[in-house]
């Protein structure tokens, strides 16, 4: 890792420095004399002016102090770092994909479109649904159209009452976020001591204002939803539908259906799952899967097929759509490494994937056991993922969950998901994933097992952590409270901006 | 253990109560809401004259973990909202009961008052939820 | 292939230490009726040699035409450089700058990306970007709700000037909060907001008016007029803006006495392929006032604990993930790795490069409209000045002209008959700076043979 901090590019500015090779050659003058002198922009943008060498060097060196999948272990509880394959992106960025215009005729887009149509068909087949649209472009935005079409389909039967969404208490804190947007009403329901939701509790929250459930098998809390058919004949009698939030999706990849548990609706979330990048916090895509019955409400467009043509499927091919959600047709890009991803690991390889990050995950909990470490729920199988608590080394030993994935860093390893779920106190959220060998998940386990003996005897080098890392704890409270946002140009590096 | 004075009244949504000489009531909230919400980084106080029903939320307060709405204890018509805290908010943390107040109402002349709580209702309530 | 690791003899080792006897029986908790045998619908895995092939059959079935098409979506010539380092492992497989101390790469570029993006639309306070330019606005209309304290009716007023699908978009993702989009009639004329449409507003409660500029036929719409008006009404204005435009026109911080207070757009011009319609990134901006009202992440730069400057997520208390319920938006990830490019572009072109790039896509779009309106039958369709994307009038039918050029390697424009059918036989045309005077010659000739054959059918 590099230790030296870089200058904000701006720093190196020089007027009148640029990457002159790759501007288009000057027009002149006479290009833009027909724009109105009142429209004209007269002060120069704050933007570098540095050479393509120092712009490279100084890029190059800020990717160096990142940690990511491709340097470092990564179990991000709830995201799933797999290894983000390098042909998925090659082949992505084959130069015809990536020059094809979106309003560019069908007829010359049938190679990309059958890469769409058979994600489609794929992603069906893995979730056990009837029909599906690509175009949300994260999982957030695959929340809100599943919500919206759960409002459309009972406004449709002119069943207006129905506008209560109920969500464990245990959710992610978009789907809360994303009932509202729908401007629904969110009823949480209590999630019992051994992780599932509380039937009793359900019962008591359903009936005719219920629009539906939103739900993710396994939950956030690292454990498969024993009763989740239950749950589901009770949310259906009482008339509401069932939404299914895909983010856990690599616990039961190939291995169980939300279709089969009796989901109405569904996210897919392409960058956890199905190994599209991360990117440092984006691009994502959160294609929805739907039953029969609520298929005539998918947000368009959707890849369809007349006889031997491929074709994309807008308003007028589905009246009742809950309409469009982007400009254009959403992240193809983000689609087409996920197809890719998804031919690779084809039928066999799906369920592998669960199996793997069932064996990863179960393996650290026993380890991690044994190493000293409480798990939240220590008689239930952990899934893909596993939550430990530290919430008797905080009382213990004044050492927090946050301390703990500080110090993690000086390991060279990215610090699990913490503090999510809010619900267990102290903790520390672990997703391995299938990608990870048993060699890294002992270094992790080595890991903790130092920290929790330094935490013991030298508690300030865990509390005061990270060490090693180019900065040290950052003051959050002064950076909410002195916003510094945009980089101002002072003294030495004052840089005109008049033309 | 927070402090919790005994001179003022509490909502179950930990807001205290003053009532002023002249009728009007400051409101705040409690040493141990500022506790759970760590140091505050922004605090947005009602403009005089808005009229609030009991229950309503009347202000947010911000820190880094959270942000949470502030719920009018009683019905009324804004007189103040404290301009200090937009310089500083921090006043909350340090002295949630004597600066940190953050706005003083008329109380409404009709209807009945909800009922708010003693000090020592208060105390057990925060107690029962383990702070 | 599935990327997993595991020997035979690790698989051992961990079903040892776990205590059960095989993978399967870590799965004992999911009721046995639901679990599956056999995945059907999914095809056989494919080595990457295998869909190596595959793709590269596909990518020459669709080809690469010549593209005059924009309409949101514009080429532009890429430096090599800007995705060499996109996809940098570093860059590319990084999360979200949660952990502040093991991101400061990404945070770095996000607080000089908000600089730029900032000073690009002559306002205060930018954010780490949204999904797109039309979620953007959608975001931006639910933003005005939140900020504009004078107004309650949730009315916005929409030109129909904007893009067709940003319309749309922000009903779809809008609507359900209980905003209203009422749209402003456009003059066939000269293709922009009629002057008297604002008229029948004066006097209502409107929260904000949107401005495209330029629009969605490329025309330059009277922005500081209509600025005005909204402001003297306390009317919040969105301004809808084209990046690379920004170098030449008039930033939305400079329209009208006070400025717009929120910018969005389309941040695909800068160093983003066109890549068949994404992802792409929404970028947004806005005056300081309303800095708390923004949604969607935010950098900001402090101090760490010796004293050195760092970057971390700030204002965190909006999201979703603190707020739930009373979020400013469910909005969690974004686009990062985009913006990571964008910023690389940026700092390879500079403002002379940008500038440059926004004269000569501008130079090349009159030279386009020049060369196609010399072929009989062919018209400009709007008078007035255009900014690098123009509307010409056909006296043929347009869709199956479109076909035609396509078979012949050209996607010629984009149909606007779908949107606007009281433009009669229209098209959308746009020439950047990519496109030769070759390549405007090309297209010029093939159209005058195709419209000579459509009348001798």
């Amino acid at each position: 890792m590099s230790a030296q901090l870089e200058k904000p590019i701006f720093e190196y500015s020089v007027r009148g420095r640029g990457a002159e090779d790759q501007w288009p050659r000057d027009p002149g003058p006479e290009a833009i004399e027909d724009l109105p002198a009142a429209l004209r922009r007269t002060r120069r943008p704050l933007l570098p002016e540095v050479s393509e060498l120092e712009a490279v060097r100084h890029f190059t060196r800020l990717s160096q102090l990142n940690f990511s999948i491709d340097t470092h272990f990564y179990p991000l509880g709830s995201c799933t770092m797999k290894y983000n394959p390098k042909a998925c992106n090659s082949l992505a960025m084959l130069p015809e994909f990536l020059a094809r215009h979106p309003l560019s005729p069908e007829t010359v887009g049938q190679g990309l479109l059958a890469c769409l149509y058979e994600l489609q068909e794929m992603l069906k087949a893995v979730t056990g649904m009837q029909a599906v649209a690509l175009s949300p472009m994260a999982g957030a935005q695959g929340e809100y159209a599943g919500v919206a079409m759960i409002r459309a389909y009972h406004r449709a039967r002119g069943d207006l009452e129905r506008n209560e969404i109920i969500v464990p208490e245990a959710a992610h804190g978009t789907n809360p976020a994303t009932a509202t947007m729908c401007g629904c009403v969110v009823r949480e329901v209590p999630v019992n001591a051994e992780g599932d939701v509380d039937l009793e509790a359900l019962k008591a929250a359903v009936g005719p204002k219920t629009a539906g459930i939103m739900l993710t098998n396994p939950s956030t809390l690292g454990v498969f939803e024993r009763r989740i058919e239950e749950v589901a004949r009770i949310v259906h009698t009482a008339g509401g539908l069932l939404y299914y939030d895909g983010a856990n999706l690599n616990a039961i990849l190939g291995k169980v259906r939300p279709g089969d548990m009796g989901f109405d609706v569904i996210h897919v979330n392409l960058h956890k799952t199905f190994s599209t990048p991360h990117g440092g916090g984006g691009p994502g895509a959160g294609p929805v899967g739907v039953s029969a019955r609520l298929a005539p409400f998918l947000p368009v467009p959707v890849v369809g097929r007349r006889g031997e043509r491929y074709c994309w499927l807008t308003e007028r091919d589905l009246p009742q759509s809950i309409g469009r959600l982007s400009g254009f047709m959403g992240n193809a890009g983000v689609l087409l490494r996920a197809y890719i991803y998804m031919r690779m690991l084809g039928r066999e390889g799906m369920a592998k994937v669960s199996e793997y990050a069932t064996l990863n995950a179960n393996y650290l909990l026993a380890q991690l056991t044994r190493a000293g470490f409480d798990a939240a729920y220590p008689d239930r199988r952990a899934t893909h993922e596993l939550i430990i608590t530290l919430k008797r080394q905080a009382k213990e030993l004044g050492t927090t969950a946050m301390d703990f994935a500080k110090r993690l860093l000086d390991h060279g390893m990215h610090a699990p998901t913490t503090y999510f779920p809010l619900l267990v106190p102290e903790c520390l959220l672990i997703e391995p994933t299938e990608t990870e060998s048993k060699a890294a998940l002992d270094a992790f386990v080595a890991a903790m097992g130092e920290i929790l003996a330094e935490a013991a005897k030298e508690p300030e080098r865990v509390t005061g952590a990270p060490h090693t890392m180019p900065v040290r704890r950052l003051d959050d409270v002064r950076a909410a409270k002195q916003l510094d946002l945009t980089w101002k140009p002072t003294g030495a590096h004052a840089i005109p901006t008049t033309s | 253990m927070s402090n919790v004075p005994s001179d003022l009244k509490y909502t179950k949504s930990h807001e205290w109560v003053r009532t002023l000489s002249d009728g009007t009531v400051e409101v705040g909230i409690t040493d141990h809401a500022q506790h759970a919400l760590g140091d505050l980084v922004f605090v947005e106080v009602p403009e005089a004259g808005r009229k609030l029903t009991a229950g309503e939320p009347f202000a947010v307060v911000e820190s880094v973990k959270a942000a949470s709405d502030v719920y009018a204890p009683i019905a009324g018509e804004v007189t103040e909202g404290n301009p200090a805290l937009a310089a500083e908010p921090e006043a909350i943390n340090s002295d949630a009961y004597g600066k940190g107040w953050l706005m003083r109402l008329r109380p409404a002349a009709a209807g009945a008052a909800p009922a708010l709580l003693t000090a020592a209702e208060y105390q057990k309530l925060v107690a029962e939820e383990g702070g | 292939m599935a990327f997993i690791p595991h020997t035979r003899e690790d698989v051992a080792a961990m079903l040892a230490a776990i205590g059960v006897g095989s993978i399967e029986e870590l799965f004992d908790e999911i009721p046995a009726n639901l679990r599956l045998g056999a995945l059907s619908g999914v095809p056989e895995s494919l080595s990457e040699m295998e869909i190596g092939r595959l793709m590269a059959e596909r990518a020459r079935l669709d080809g690469r035409p010549l593209c005059f098409i924009g309409a949101g979506a514009y080429e532009h010539h890429i430096p090599a450089a800007v995705w060499a380092i996109a996809t940098r492992g570093e860059f590319y497989s990084a999360y979200t700058p949660y952990q502040a101390e093991a991101s400061q790469g990404t945070l770095q570029l996000l607080y000089e990306f908000q600089t730029m993006m900032a000073s690009l639309t002559g306002l205060d306070v930018s954010n780490a970007s949204l999904y797109d330019g039309a979620s953007a606005m959608a975001e931006a209309s639910l933003m005005a709700v939140r900020a504009n304290r004078k107004s309650h009716s949730q009315r916005i007023l929409v030109p129909s000037t904007v893009h067709p699908h940003y319309r749309k978009a922000a009903r779809a993702v809008a609507g359900n909060q209980g905003l209203v989009f009422e749209e402003l009639p456009y003059c066939t004329e000269d293709g922009r907001i009629l002057p008297g449409a604002l008229e029948r507003y004066d006097g209502q409660d409107i929260t904000a008016l949107v401005i495209q500029q330029p629009n969605f036929f490329g025309r330059l719409e009277d922005v500081d007029t209509l600025c005005d008006w909204a402001h003297a009404r306390n009317i919040l204005v969105v301004a809808v803006v084209n990046p690379t435009s920004l170098a030449l026109l008039k930033p939305p911080g400079s329209w009208g006495t006070k400025g717009a207070d929120i910018a969005v757009g389309e941040g695909q011009p800068l160093g983003v392929p066109l890549s068949s319609g994404g992802p792409y990134f929404g970028f947004m901006t806005a005056r300081m006032e309303h800095v708390r009202q923004m949604p969607g992440r935010i950098v900001g730069r402090t101090v760490d604990a010796a004293g050195r400057a760092g970057f971390t997520l700030t204002l965190q208390a909006r999201e979703q993930h603190i707020r739930r319920a009373k979020a400013t938006s469910n909005i969690c990830t974004n686009q990062g790795l985009l913006v990571t490019a964008a910023t690389v572009y940026l700092s390879l072109m500079g403002p002379a490069g940008l500038e440059r790039v926004a004269a000569a896509s501008h130079a090349r779009t009159r030279e386009l409209v020049g060369a196609l309106t010399r072929v009989p039958g062919v018209r400009r369709l709007f008078r007035g000045p255009a900014f690098h994307e123009d509307a010409i009038a056909i006296d043929r039918p347009v869709a199956p002209l479109l076909e035609t050029l396509a078979a012949r390697g050209i996607v010629g424009g984009l149909d606007l008959s779908e949107h606007y059918p009281q433009l009669g036989q229209a098209l959308l045309v746009c020439a950047t700076e990519t496109k030769t005077s070759a390549d405007i010659e090309r297209y010029a000739t093939v159209l005058a043979e195709c419209l000579r054959e459509a009348r001798a059918a």
